[in-house]
């Protein structure tokens, strides 16, 4: 039980280390925020499971409870982090700045 | 020349916008009671999952929020009554989330691919894809652009009134598949 959690932490801080070194390493706003919104969520449900089941050791109401809670922080994210990333592409599209694109004759 | 082409590329991609403003609804609706009771009854869920405590005293410290809450704001959840399939909608969204994990954790392999390959910048091609969704209903609208944001490579830029979507997407790969199969299961979902 204890190396599926380790396994699933591991796991999730890559994910989490791979949004950063993709917010620096993507060309330019739009795209960075692919490895932003993305790896974020991922990083999070990865993360967040491993600590429901660690939380869920002594089977009991309260720490049914806990993890149920938990879960509920996992959900509220998925519906909010989409509308955070449209929003700031919306303002980004709005104040008229062009994503970028491959040059193709080069 | 050029700034001109670029103002015009822009509004293309935003055509609907501030040309609808139907948030504005000022009519007076009389208290109704289905929504209100559908309200306390969710409200009284969650107040027993976060609180966590079952004795008399908490539990009427929550029925009394709960009664308050939801008679001040059953129509903000409800604005047009309870719709009659309101369970069944729900259970066929939870038949549609396996598969949105799946999909969230492909985009995610992707995206770390993408990320942390030595030759990133010959793998992506960023561009904007547009089209048109036969999705009517907000709910509908509000949850396929999430899904598309939430899926490989691609995220919504612009949802429109009159069912216009723009999606900006990393590479070739992540556009082939839209709208196509998401879109299908999502108006199996609310039965449009």
């Amino acid at each position: 039980m204890m190396v599926t959690i380790m396994i699933l932490l591991i796991f999730g801080l890559i994910f989490f280390a791979g949004g950063a070194i993709g917010i620096i390493r993507f060309p330019d706003f739009y795209s960075r925020l692919h490895p932003a919104g993305k790896l974020d969520t991922g990083g999070l449900v990865i993360t967040m499971s491993a600590f429901a089941l660690y939380t869920i050791q002594p089977f009991d109401l309260e720490a049914i409870i806990t993890s149920i809670k938990i879960i509920l922080i996992v959900v509220f994210v998925f519906i909010t982090s989409p509308t955070a990333i449209h929003s700031i592409v919306d303002a980004g599209i709005r104040a008229g700045l062009e994503p970028w694109e491959k040059q193709e004759d080069k | 020349m050029n700034a001109a082409n670029k103002k015009a590329s822009i509004d293309d991609i935003r055509p609907d916008h501030n040309k609808n403003n139907s948030f504005h609804h000022t009519n007076k609706k009389q208290f109704a009671l289905i929504p209100f009771v559908v309200t306390f009854f969710i409200m009284a869920c969650f107040w027993l999952l976060f609180s966590g405590k079952f004795d008399g005293f908490h539990i009427f410290l929550g029925i009394g929020s709960c009664l308050i809450v939801s008679g001040i704001s059953s129509r903000l959840l409800f604005p047009r009554g309870v719709p009659p399939l309101l369970l069944k909608t729900w259970l066929k969204f939870a038949g549609y989330l396996p598969w949105l994990f799946n999909q969230i954790f492909l985009a995610n392999l992707h995206v770390l691919y993408l990320t942390f390959h030595p030759r990133m910048m010959e793998l992506i091609n960023p561009k904007i894809i547009k089209f048109n969704s036969r999705l009517k209903s907000d709910v509908s609208r509000t949850t396929f652009a999430n899904s598309i944001t939430l899926t490989p490579g691609t995220i919504t830029i612009h949802a429109g009134v009159m069912g216009k979507f723009a999606v900006h997407c990393i590479d070739d790969k992540s556009g082939q598949s839209l709208p196509g199969q998401m879109e299908n299961k999502i108006s199996k979902v609310f039965d449009e």
